[in-house]
């Protein structure tokens, strides 16, 4: 029997990569509250975290001091192992992940022929620790938190998958390194044979960017998606219970996961680590802190949507959408379309329903202001014919 | 090493499979299967079906768990966490037994070829799923689209009464 598994596989070896790149991500998800809340001062005309060193660049630290020093409270009616478990559930796969993300094209722990279904696997088990986290902590609200994670991350797990097979079926691969090595001219050529491909698929299919984009903010539960831990309905959600060192648990595996979104959709969608001039991972790092920045942009602009109105939104509108993303797709691919005629049927696609939604989303806005217009007339009459009189 | 990998997802299998019947709480028996299930993976890795693996955590690991534990969980979990022990469990064994006699003589009688284990690549497997099995695939999809109508008219229903 051929043994794949008795190569000189050198053990100190990978725990030693395992944990460069713990390190590193950790510095990452550091960086990321400190510019989190930078961001958001600026955006709501604050200036953020100032006392702790430089511009406030050593607050994560005391945040990170805080929660390891803060008392690990377990419920007295807790389910202990799961309690204990679901923390790990949660940021085991959020690390997994990163063994195949690709930062340039030899910095990367270990390139995956199926790397993109690697990680569409692998991140649906992060939904699993959600659940039990809210079940164990043996409490209502972290109950209903854990429901309702289970119900919107597996309804927006759809439109992700979905638009991840379409930039599988793009560059014909599922290896993270060739499809953002088809991106950019010059460096592998693409699997199509008419045409000038080489562009980022960003180009080629922006709706299926739009859809990655807020499918992938509704599977990190980011504000205008974070209904299963809404602070003000369910005080938390799944994570209510939890306190200190377990907590931040979480918290590291959200920012992990969230770094994780805007590398993909650098990978995916806007050409990977490649660009002119500067050293790879250079580039690597702008595109992924540009989404990044984009992820807080949205949190510091909209508010929360309701349980039903996200749920309807995941089936009615990203479902539908990502199955139309497919069909343009296949539609270019079989009948060898020029890229700009995809582009721009994709684009016009995106604004229409984007036009849609925004009627749809401010019709009640604008029922109350028509209601209000009438008041203030009816106001106005009466006042000219007490005046009048 | 590959014996020795074997040897320990074979028994986190197995344990894992124990612990499903043998906990008294039903979430813990949901961990356990979730433990079972991921190790399969594991086996299935080491037959080099990366794609069988990858599918198996994705649709057991991820979906069908997570569906279990919400059903667990939608019911009234506090009043029976000790369900998994009732008046079928002859029925169960024997069913079982049944299973593992046939699974057991079906192998005793015509033994694997001695291959070389490979994986048949994601693109080949997908031209064989899209030609030769092109029939029943379709036929799985009709089945789940059936399951989805159901599951819409019997979730109607309920809301009307």
């Amino acid at each position: 029997m051929p043994d794949r598994f008795d190569l000189p596989v050198d053990i100190g070896l990978i725990a030693l990569g395992l944990l460069i790149l713990f390190t590193a991500l950790s510095v990452v998800v550091l960086s990321l509250t400190w510019l989190e809340r930078k961001f958001l001062g600026r955006l709501q005309r604050r200036l953020g975290p100032t006392r702790t060193g430089p511009m406030g660049l050593l607050q994560p630290v005391a945040d990170a001091l805080k929660l390891v020093l803060k008392e690990d409270l377990i419920p007295a009616w807790a389910d202990r192992t799961v309690f204990w478990v679901a923390p790990l559930i949660v940021l085991v796969p959020s690390f997994m992940i990163w063994v195949t993300i690709p930062a340039a094209n030899n910095l990367v722990l270990r390139n995956l022929d199926m790397g993109l279904f690697y990680i569409v696997a692998f991140s649906v088990v992060t939904i699993l620790g959600l659940v039990l986290a809210g079940w164990g902590s043996a409490n209502k609200y972290g109950t209903l938190g854990g429901l309702r994670s289970a119900a919107q991350l597996i309804s927006y797990e759809i439109p992700v998958i979905m638009v991840v097979i379409s930039v599988a079926m793009l560059a014909q691969s599922l290896d993270l390194r060739e499809i953002s090595n088809f991106q950019y001219p010059g460096v592998q050529s693409s699997p199509q044979e008419s045409g000038f491909t080489n562009i980022p698929y960003a180009v080629i299919m922006p709706l299926g960017l739009v859809i990655f984009l807020i499918a992938g903010l509704a599977e990190l539960g980011r504000t205008p998606f974070d209904i299963y831990f809404a602070e003000s309905e369910i005080v938390g959600g799944p994570f209510v219970e939890y306190s200190g060192a377990h907590w931040s648990v979480f918290f590291l595996a959200e920012y992990m996961n969230t770094f994780a979104i805007a590398a993909l959709t650098a990978l995916l969608f806007l050409g990977g680590w490649h660009g002119p001039f500067l050293p790879d991972w250079i580039w690597f790092l702008i595109k992924a802190y540009f989404v990044v920045l984009l992820i807080f942009w949205v949190r510091g602009t909209f508010p929360r949507l309701r349980i039903d109105q996200l749920m309807a939104f995941a089936w009615q509108v990203m479902v539908p959408l990502s199955f139309v993303n497919i069909v343009i797709v296949a539609i270019y691919l079989f009948y060898g379309w020029p890229w700009w005629a995809a582009s721009l049927l994709s684009l016009a696609c995106t604004m229409v329903i984007g036009y849609l939604v925004y009627k749809h989303m401010s019709r009640p806005a604008a029922r109350v202001a028509e209601v209000y217009r009438r008041q203030q007339q009816a106001n106005l009459k009466r006042k000219l014919e007490v005046g009048g009189r | 090493m590959t014996e020795v990998l074997f040897g320990i997802a074979a028994a986190m299998t197995l344990g894992g499979g124990l612990g499903v019947v043998a906990t008294r709480n039903v979430v813990h028996a949901a961990l356990f299967l979730l433990l079972s299930l991921v190790s399969v993976a594991g086996l299935y890795l080491l037959l080099f079906a990366e794609f069988l693996a990858l599918v198996q955590v994705l649709i057991y690991g991820g979906a069908i768990i997570i569906v279990l534990l919400f059903a667990i969980m939608l019911t009234r979990t506090r009043e029976y966490p000790r369900i998994s022990d009732n008046r079928q469990w002859p029925l169960a064994i024997l069913a079982a037994g049944g299973l593992f006699a046939v699974v057991t003589a079906a192998f005793l009688w015509k033994p694997a070829p001695d291959a070389e284990p490979q994986g048949p690549g994601l693109a080949k497997l997908g031209e064989t799923l899209f030609t030769d099995w092109a029939l029943p695939f379709e036929v799985a999809s009709l089945v789940l689209l059936v399951a989805l109508i159901g599951a819409i008219i019997i979730a109607r229903a309920g809301g009307r009464g």
